[in-house]
């Protein structure tokens, strides 16, 4: 659903773009806030992070926690008696703050994400130490888990070396077209 | 001939956009106009005063108004005409205004289409015939479908002004929902109190006849002149010889079918009367439960009864009643959280358990618990375990407002009824919490506002706004999760008890029982209205009218004046000894039809009907269709389907069709 | 039967448990598992949170080359990368614009045909309970289990189209085929806290707490799952727990695992001797005394 009259191009339309909904249909009754497994951990309430885009506070949208603190549950979509896809217009407001450059309030969320794709990008499939090691690295939350890691490791649950895939490229190559692409639509 | 024209500049709405003055002067050399007049305002006294005097003077044969659409004025124009010895049906009238100046911009090509427009009229009107209204008896006699408040208030409306009522009521007893209420808002009158004189009366009116346990199986004929058959569903009892002792109740060995009346909160027998109250006090046998009808045994029932009133071969019986009009008040029931089937465009709320917790329960059960005549005679107890609620959480809103589940609109008492249960809730339970999630308040009627605001500052009820996502039960208590969206916060309490304000939606068989009245409805199932403004009461099939929540959620007051409304509608059609009907309707060339009938088949109205022409011996020469005039509504389907152009429709012949046609160019 | 496999990373390293057992299992039921050959990650949490033409083309790659080899139904047993494929799936088939992208983006045309993608329940749905039933040799009377689905089975619903997505009940009619007592519990469907394990510890601890103590409150002595992630929070993360005073330690298993137990396999054979929470050794004979 696109707003009727003709305007200057918004947050709003970005977000009509991607989700294919408009953010006028939330009639702010809660209900995603009140089942949000995550609520309490997060700085703005989800309906309110809907509040401000409606509102055309973007900036206070997408510097909050909460779109990256979203474990994309679906909990609210499912529930939500306009049927507004709540998770998915989370995902997209993540994905319009790093096209605006916006720094993600949430460093663990955003640096664990990065550090999951490096691996991936790299050797097709998710190397865990990889990822542990990257993960600790930005964040320096070196001593977290040492108490279950040599656990893990005897018990060959997380490999010592990365396993590759054959065609590693395949996979580099969808990493750099989807760069691409997406350079395109935002020129 | 001699035609006058009359193009009306509707102030700014036609004149703006259409030169009116041009094609008043265009107009003027059409063959046949002797007269083309514009003015500002037509349907204004001196605007009809220049149609008048012109078909005084000048003898027109006909006359042609150029204004806005003939659904505002082509009675007032028609009017005029008739009062000036003119035959209403000789006026047409050229739609200048929504089908020409509030559809374009353009003024030269807006003008040139205007003439058009009224050339096309001026040929038409030219093949006009006088048609006279169609009359047809009235039976004083009204039809009241549906025993609730507002059944009854139509039905003592009609028979308090003289004219005999049959009331139709399914269930056992009338009364309907309104019995089962404790207290009424916002006077919190004791529901019962303030019904049951009312039920009394109908029993008691000499004009009332009433059908009990019956429920309307066929209607047919039309407005003034309806035959409606009425099942009148076996009791098992005969009602004439029973004198309501309750012996038959007493002794009766099943005891264990759960209670319609107390929302299944209690247990009643296979023989009952479903409350204390009850009108007729007659009791009836649920012939499902009860053991002499599923093994043949027992029949204590009948041993006890001193009247020998038990009749365990009755039978459902037919009636049939002549009607002049039917009042349908149907009434509504709650919308209910269980799990649908998965094809079903209704959701149940798994969220809330789909109805398997006891303890949470909706607005009629609690109306029950809180009634001094429930289960836990108007002590609140919760159902599981019968001890007091230390803290109870209403939750507005619960299939209502609710796209996702199936019902976008608001069901409109929920807000107050709710506000209601609160305070019934801490006026007997002095240190019980109570709380509310809501989303709106809605309350607009008298004294509403005030009776909300109550219930917060005086009582102490905690309003909460937001939706609650999750309701889930641990070690004895309800875990509600919900969110305060006025403050940010999330709010999690641990109830004793839950109430839902579930939706107010049609009654299960709303579909079927409109097909058989002949009564449109909407997607939700309520019937609909002609005019949502300015006709409330009236359907489009004439001669039946609506009353209370089966047009739309409403409360008591509304139920009660919209009941006496549809009643006034009643006493409207009774006031004449004839009905007059637009003559604008079918008619068949009996020359010309073969009697396929195909336009029988089409008919929507049913008002088609076989005649037999026969010769003066009686031997039947053919068979040809024949228009009930009483009973057309004037769609004209009959005279697209009809093969053989036999039928066509008074006041848009094909011949008066074709001119308007040929006279664009 | 044969049919497609999609292990997904995870079964190959901190869910190995998960692929030891669905094998074991398999192979006792006579179904051949074919891998999907190369495939890739796909793209779980983090691509979903970071691009969502990222986060589609991923899967496809799978899809494609599930395609390629003549697959037409495949079994994806973690539920994030069963999601992460229907959606896929389901997304491409319905936005042109959007599969002219992650063609352009994979390099490829996508199949024609749809892929019938099961999750691990679907899956043991499709075998039917009645060859489970036929196939049990020792009776898990001792167990009473809670099931849980967590989010990813059955939302989102209208693409999943997977039983009740409230009261799920498929899951618990696979495992009552065991001759375990199945838990009505609360939470079968709320979150564990998902991939916020690693960025964002307390909030899984809390979450998976909140799993466990109502698993245990309705009678459990033992919780199923389907999903790695799930595994994992809840059952390493009771490490974490243990450390909070007044834990009682409630074993998680994988539906596979309880599905061998109950076909005769061993413990060792189902790799039930890699989670941090042991299931103890008489639990799963020995009826039980007080069934809350």
């Amino acid at each position: 659903m696109k707003p009727a009259h003709a305007h200057e191009h918004t947050l709003v339309d970005d977000i009509n773009e991607l989700t294919h909904q408009d953010p006028a249909l939330c009639y702010q009754c809660g209900k995603c806030s009140a089942g949000c497994p995550i609520r309490e951990f997060m700085d703005v309430a989800p309906n309110k992070v809907v509040r401000y885009v409606q509102l055309g506070l973007f900036d206070k949208a997408l510097q909050s926690a909460t779109i990256w603190l979203c474990a994309g549950c679906q909990t609210c979509s499912t529930r939500c008696p306009k049927s507004f896809e709540l998770a998915a217009f989370m995902d997209a407001l993540r994905e319009l703050a790093q096209e605006r450059g916006i720094e993600p309030s949430d460093q663990a969320v955003y640096k664990f994400h990065q550090a999951f794709l490096k691996q991936l990008r790299h050797h097709g499939r998710l190397y865990e130490m990889g990822l542990i090691r990257d993960f600790k690295l930005s964040t320096f939350k070196l001593m977290q888990d040492v108490d279950v890691a040599p656990a893990m490791l005897l018990k060959g649950k997380i490999g010592l070396f990365p396993h590759n895939i054959k065609n590693r490229e395949a996979v580099r190559r969808i990493f750099k077209n989807v760069e691409t692409i997406e350079k395109e639509e935002h020129s | 001939m001699k035609i006058g024209v009359y193009i009306c500049y509707c102030g700014e709405n036609i004149g703006r956009t259409v030169d009116c003055a041009a094609v008043a002067k265009a107009c003027a050399e059409l063959p046949g106009v002797v007269d083309s007049v514009d003015y500002k305002y037509m349907c204004s006294d001196p605007g009809q005063n220049i149609i008048k005097n012109a078909i005084r003077e000048k003898g027109l044969q006909g006359v042609v108004v150029a204004s806005c659409s003939p659904h505002m004025h082509e009675k007032t124009f028609r009017r005029a005409c008739s009062d000036s010895g003119l035959n209403p049906f000789l006026c047409e009238i050229a739609n200048l205004r929504e089908h020409c100046s509030w559809v374009h911009e353009d003024v030269p090509a807006a003008t040139r289409k205007a003439i058009d427009l009224v050339r096309m009229a001026v040929e038409k009107v030219k093949r006009n015939g006088e048609l006279e209204p169609i009359r047809v008896p009235v039976t004083k006699r009204a039809l009241v479908v549906g025993g609730g408040i507002a059944g009854i208030q139509a039905a003592l409306d009609v028979a308090n002004a003289g004219f005999e009522v049959v009331l139709v009521e399914k269930e056992p007893s009338i009364g309907g929902h309104m019995s089962q209420l404790s207290e009424t808002f916002p006077t919190l009158d004791c529901s019962q109190c303030i019904l049951t004189p009312r039920m009394v009366e109908v029993y008691q009116h000499p004009r009332i006849k009433l059908l009990s346990y019956s429920e309307v199986e066929k209607v047919e004929g039309f407005i003034g002149n309806f035959k409606v058959t009425i099942r009148r569903k076996a009791r098992s009892v005969i009602e004439e010889r029973c004198t309501g002792c309750g012996l038959c109740v007493q002794k009766c060995p099943t005891k264990k079918a759960p209670s319609e009346f107390e929302q299944g909160l209690a247990k009643r027998p296979a023989i009952y009367v479903p409350f204390p109250q009850a009108v007729p006090n007659k009791p009836v046998i649920d012939r499902n439960v009860c053991t002499h009808f599923r093994t043949g045994k027992c029949g204590i029932c009948k041993k006890v009864c001193g009247r020998d009133a038990i009749d365990f071969e009755q039978q459902d019986q037919f009636v049939t009643e002549d009607i002049g009009a039917i009042i349908v008040a149907t009434g509504y029931q709650l919308y209910s959280i269980s799990k649908k089937p998965d094809d079903s465009a209704i959701k149940g709320y798994g969220e809330y358990g789909y109805g398997k917790y006891p303890d949470v329960i909706d607005g009629l059960q609690f109306e029950r618990i809180a009634s001094a005549s429930g289960p836990s005679s108007g002590e609140i107890r919760r159902p599981s375990d019968q001890k007091e609620p230390k803290k109870v959480v209403f939750i507005q809103c619960v299939g209502s407002r609710d796209e996702a589940k199936g019902f976008t609109y608001c069901s409109k008492i929920c807000c107050m009824y709710t506000a209601k249960h609160a305070m019934l809730y801490k006026h007997k339970v002095h240190d019980g919490e109570a709380y509310v999630f809501y989303m709106d308040i809605r309350a607009g009627g008298k004294m509403y506002e005030e009776f909300v605001r109550r219930a917060i500052e005086e009582d102490g009820v905690k309003y909460i706004r937001g939706r609650v996502s999750r309701i889930y039960p641990s070690g004895g208590k309800y875990i509600v999760k919900g969110e305060d969206t006025l403050a940010g916060e999330p709010i999690e309490i641990d109830a004793d008890m839950v109430v839902l304000a579930t939706a107010m939606i049609a009654q299960p068989n709303a579909q079927k029982l409109a097909q058989v009245l002949g009564v449109p409805y909407d997607g939700y199932g309520f019937y609909q209205e002609v005019h949502p403004k300015l006709r409330p009461v009236e359907v489009s099939t004439a001669g039946i009218f609506l009353a209370g929540a089966c047009q739309s959620p409403k409360d008591i007051p509304e139920a009660v004046a919209m009941a006496s409304a549809a009643a006034s509608k009643a006493l409207v059609l009774f006031g004449s000894d004839q009905l007059e009907r637009e003559p604008t309707v079918a008619k068949v060339n009996e020359a010309t039809c073969i009697g396929c009938f195909y336009c029988q088949k089409v008919c929507a109205y049913n008002a088609i009907e076989v005649k037999e022409i026969r010769d003066r011996k009686g031997n039947l020469v053919k068979t040809v269709a024949s228009v009930n005039p009483g009973l057309c509504q004037g769609c004209g389907t009959c005279n697209a389907t009809c093969p053989s152009k036999s039928i066509e429709l008074l006041g848009y012949t094909d011949e008066q069709i074709f001119a308007e046609i040929t006279a664009l160019g | 039967m044969k049919i497609g496999y999609f292990p997904g990373c995870s079964l190959g390293g901190t869910a190995k448990e998960f692929d030891i057992s669905l094998r074991a299992v398999m192979k006792a039921l006579g179904v051949e598992l074919v891998e999907i050959d190369d495939w890739s990650c796909c793209g779980a949490s983090s691509a979903h949170a970071s691009s969502h033409l990222l986060a589609v083309s991923l899967p496809a790659r799978n899809l494609l080359l599930a395609g390629q080899q003549g697959l037409t139904e495949i079994v994806a047993p973690c539920a994030a990368c069963y999601s992460r494929l229907v959606i896929a799936q389901h997304e491409v088939a319905n936005d042109a614009g959007l599969k002219a992208k992650v063609e352009r983006a994979i390099e490829s045309p996508l199949p024609a045909g749809e892929i019938r993608i099961l999750n691990v329940v679907q899956l043991f749905e499709r075998i039917g309970p009645e060859k489970l039933q036929a196939a049990k040799r020792v009776d898990l009377a001792g167990l009473s289990i809670a099931a849980y689905y967590g989010c990813l089975l059955v939302r989102p619903h209208e693409i999943t189209g997977f039983d009740d997505v409230e009261q799920p009940v498929i899951m618990d009619a696979i495992l009552a085929a065991t001759g375990a007592r199945l838990v009505d519990w609360n939470f079968k469907t709320e979150c564990c806290g998902g991939a916020h394990s690693i960025s964002h510890k307390p909030i899984v601890t809390k979450l998976s707490k909140k799993i466990l103590d109502d698993a245990r409150q309705s009678g459990a002595n033992v919780v199923a799952v389907a999903c790695p992630m799930c595994h994992s929070n809840l059952d390493m993360r009771q490490v974490e727990l243990r450390k909070e005073g007044g834990h009682q330690d409630l074993p998680v298993l994988y539906l596979t695992e309880l599905l061998g137990l109950a076909l005769g396999l061993g413990r060792k054979e189902l790799g039930l001797d890699l989670h941090f929470v042991r299931l103890p050794e008489q639990a799963q004979t020995a009826p039980q005394e007080n069934r809350a």
